[in-house]
């Protein structure tokens, strides 16, 4: 059986993900289009929150992946930290700003729903302080790699950025836990099945997560490739200055 | 169109908002890989054709 650090080859990593690319991108549109109509068309309103409870199929996929982005990156910072491998650093780099994004959604939605909700577009909840922590963590990561010319000490810098970071990635998946304060309700999804929410909304929500997950798969793959190439094209044009 | 009440605006522009953020993710991430795959090509063409 093949070692997974065959991967780390950049080579084999372009080879594979090439492969798997158009697979992982087209079932990300179909789950993710397909889920957001169901959400969007197929369900009724809530009877205590009206039809913004449709803003959960955006809200929850959103901040779930703004959360796992960093713990991805994380595991890749760790790889690089610990073996070396320059495409484990920089799919860290390349999942920065889809991570980033998916925090811009998550707050952007959360204001809107909190508006008519809560009164307010924001406040300072534990929650929702720790993800404002978080996506600034993202453009400080972006701008540290941006600034840092010599691309093994960038991918130095933005590990050790990366592992600090994570402590508000944990926090605001498990801030209300830790807290119990805030406007910021416990976590919509749980095992529980008095907690959990309504299966009319619970099985649409389960496919914009999965397309939402789809997506940054797919999204990394393909920056992932253009990091290794742009990485390449850097080496070989300081090497073509050499000589 | 599901009737969405009073709320109809919160809910409209949560949906712009993330579509028009996604779409412009994966357009500047697709933009991205063509033109520095296109950039690699031509400099690994002209290191080959210059020896």
């Amino acid at each position: 059986m093949a070692s997974v650090w065959e991967y780390a080859n950049p080579k084999k990593f372009i080879e594979t993900t090439d492969r798997i690319l158009p697979w992982v991108a087209g079932l990300a549109v179909v789950t993710l289009v397909g889920g957001l109509i169901w959400g969007f068309f197929f369900t009724p309103a809530d009877y205590r929150q009206g039809s913004t409870v449709k803003i959960i199929y955006l809200h929850v996929p959103s901040a779930l992946m703004a959360i796992n982005a960093w713990l991805m990156m994380l595991v890749a910072s760790l790889i690089w930290i610990v073996r070396r491998h320059h495409v484990s650093a920089l799919a860290a780099r390349a999942a920065a700003p889809v991570g980033a994004v998916m925090t811009v959604i998550a707050l952007v939605t959360g204001a809107i729903w909190g508006q008519p909700m809560w009164g307010t577009w924001w406040a300072w909840d534990p929650r929702l302080t720790s993800f404002l922590i978080l996506f600034l963590f993202y453009l400080g990561y972006i701008a540290l790699w941006q600034a840092i010319e010599n691309d093994d000490t960038a991918a130095d810098l933005t590990s050790v950025l990366c592992l600090v970071g994570s402590v508000f990635a944990v926090l605001s998946r498990y801030a209300v836990n830790f807290w119990n304060q805030g406007l910021h309700q416990g976590a919509s999804l749980s095992m529980d099945k008095e907690q959990n929410v309504a299966d009319v909304f619970w099985y649409p929500l389960i496919v914009c997560m999965a397309g939402f997950v789809l997506l940054f798969v797919a999204l990394v793959f393909l920056r992932t490739q253009t990091e290794i190439r742009a990485r390449r094209m850097r080496a070989l044009l300081a090497r073509e200055r050499l000589s | 169109m599901p009737d969405l009440g009073k709320y109809a605006t919160e809910v409209m522009a949560s949906y712009a908002v993330s579509l028009v953020l996604i779409v412009a993710l994966v357009a500047v991430s697709v933009w991205r890989a063509r033109s520095a795959k296109a950039a690699l090509d031509a400099v690994e063409a002209r290191i080959k054709r210059n020896g």
